[in-house]
């Protein structure tokens, strides 16, 4: 009998190595959780980017203060009864860099701005210079709404119903002169709150223009508002311009003045890459993009690409406007 | 270096890092399931399943320079399977890019890879990583020689480079985030360059 008692016997014992294995079997366990999982959330964390937010559909949705409904006096549908693209898609896809560059980053981030009250200058080459508030604006003109293909130069689409006025209804007001060649937009300078502003990617403020033929085009109309309420800020409120046989570059957002000038303004992103965008930027098939084919688009919410049409289908209306002009020149 | 027969040190390393980097297709699925990928959701899988391709590319990449610089001798331990799963994201990449976003209009897809340079690049990428998948093998490497073998797989360093500049192609204009791979990948390259001038001149020196 040994003194110290109670020894259990040998076979209780558990041996040495299978005990080594246990512990050793724990570890790595514990090794295997933390390396696969750290793994997988650095690559997660990776396929993120530079993005404000990951995708939750309609979070943050940052949606007009002013919920009530325009009064919309006539509706056109210029889309030949193609279905609208949802609600949803159009306020949470937006190229809007001074919001952040990624589509997902002005829903997120377009709550700083205030569109509320807004003036809207117009001037130069006018008999009678205006500086409009935003409200008095929209009393101004019988609101129409307005369904239009959008052809973004990234090669997708949308279709929306916009709501807004024609621009040469506002241009006549302000009484252009004979030397009134080109009309040059403007939005908004303010990195407080625009915070895309702080980065130089584009020069800011964004700047677009129109020839004055096209601005006075009946189908450009300055959009205050879509699907019947008005503009939510990452689509460009409170004002914004809609040219839909045009790239939607060119459709300048949150605009702050409008300058009627005898020379060709200069354009945004024409400035950045000269060779990629013109200042036409009209939605032409036959003219590739230099870095990716511009024939075919997808249309957001469906599977299959589907082909771009020459002057996004409004050739009927607006190929006029170029009659002898060389649009691969001009693109 | 492990003894021949023997079982490996680290057996959960392996296991550990293909369940963590099947992740993000895993994450994919989930979401095209929910239909939460977005209002373009083609593109974002697209955008996402070639990320984590050139993630991983570099990441294979990366072994021997931590092993340079740490004498850490884990990375080359899974070199091979970062290889693999770099060649797997690339595929589900390129079938998307296809299946998906081209609808198989071979006609659209020729012309893409012919006319731009950034579809040119990525296919190129693409194109070299076939015969590296495909000698991965141990028998593969057997087959070939050492010497002969090793003499492809340098293509690994090219691969990378030429996914970096599909990626700064197709950016509209914020080219932040592929320069930050671009520079992280220069970075590998230059730690390698720095050590085969440095072998290379140790031979040298024993040969003199």
């Amino acid at each position: 009998m040994s003194r110290i008692g109670n020894i259990p016997s040998t076979s209780e014992i558990t041996p040495e190595t299978v005990y080594l294995r246990r512990r050793e079997f724990i570890k790595s366990s514990l090794l295997f959780a933390a390396t696969s999982s750290g793994v997988g959330s650095t690559l997660l964390w990776l396929m993120r980017g530079l993005r404000a937010k990951d995708q939750e559909k309609g979070a943050d949705t940052v949606t007009p203060d002013d919920q009530s409904g325009l009064t919309v006096a006539q509706h056109f549908d210029y889309a030949s009864g193609e279905k609208n693209t949802s609600y949803n898609a159009v306020t949470n896809y937006n190229n809007f860099y001074e919001f952040g560059t990624d589509k997902s980053d002005p829903a997120a981030n377009a709550g700083s701005l205030r569109p509320h009250p807004w003036q809207l200058t117009i001037e130069g080459e006018v008999a009678r210079p205006q500086i409009f508030d935003i409200d008095q604006l929209i009393k101004s003109f019988p609101l129409e709404e307005r369904v239009y293909r959008m052809r973004c130069v990234e090669a997708w689409s949308m279709v929306i119903p916009w709501v807004g006025f024609p621009l040469r209804d506002l241009l006549t007001r302000v009484e252009p002169t004979s030397r009134a060649k080109y009309v040059a937009f403007k939005s908004l300078l303010d990195p407080k709150q625009m915070p895309g502003q702080r980065t130089d990617l584009l020069q800011w403020p964004y700047v677009e223009g129109l020839r004055i033929d096209e601005a006075l085009h009946p189908l450009t109309i300055m959009a205050v508002g879509l699907y019947g309420k008005r503009l939510p800020n990452q689509d460009g409120a409170p004002i914004r311009l809609v040219v839909p046989w045009k790239y939607g570059f060119k459709g300048i957002k949150s605009i702050v003045n409008i300058r009627l000038t005898e020379e060709q303004p200069p354009t945004s992103w024409n400035i950045a890459a000269p060779d990629e965008y013109g200042f036409y930027a009209n939605v032409n098939p036959a003219v590739d993009h230099p870095r990716w084919s511009q024939a075919t688009e997808r249309r957001i919410g469906e599977y299959h690409r589907r082909p771009t049409l020459p002057f996004n289908g409004y050739a009927d209306q607006v190929a006029g406007l170029y009659a002898g002009m060389d649009l691969r020149r001009f693109f | 270096m492990a003894v021949l027969g023997r079982k490996s040190p680290i057996p959960w390393l392996k296991p550990a890092v293909l369940t963590g980097s099947l992740v993000p297709i895993a994450a994919i699925l989930e979401r095209a399931w929910r239909d939460d990928l977005g209002p373009d959701p083609i593109a974002q899988a697209l955008n996402q399943l070639g990320l984590i391709a050139l993630v991983f590319l570099i990441a294979a990449l990366g072994c021997t320079p931590l092993k340079a610089m740490f004498g850490w001798t884990w990375p080359m331990r899974i070199r091979r399977m970062l290889g693999l799963l770099a060649f797997f994201y690339a595929l589900l990449h390129v079938i998307t890019y296809t299946v998906l976003d081209q609808g198989l209009d071979w006609h659209a897809i020729v012309d893409d890879i012919v006319k731009r340079k950034f579809i040119f690049f990525g296919f190129s990428t693409f194109v070299l990583l076939i015969p590296l998948a495909a000698t991965s093998t141990n028998a593969a490497l057997r087959r070939l020689g050492y010497v002969r073998w090793k003499q492809l797989h340098r293509l690994a360093y090219l691969a990378p480079a030429l996914a970096v500049l599909h990626f700064i192609w197709r950016v509209k204009l914020d080219v932040r985030e592929p320069v930050a791979y671009g520079l992280v990948l220069a970075a590998l390259l230059s730690v390698r360059l720095v050590d085969y001038l440095h072998d290379r001149k140790a031979m040298l020196m024993r040969q003199i």
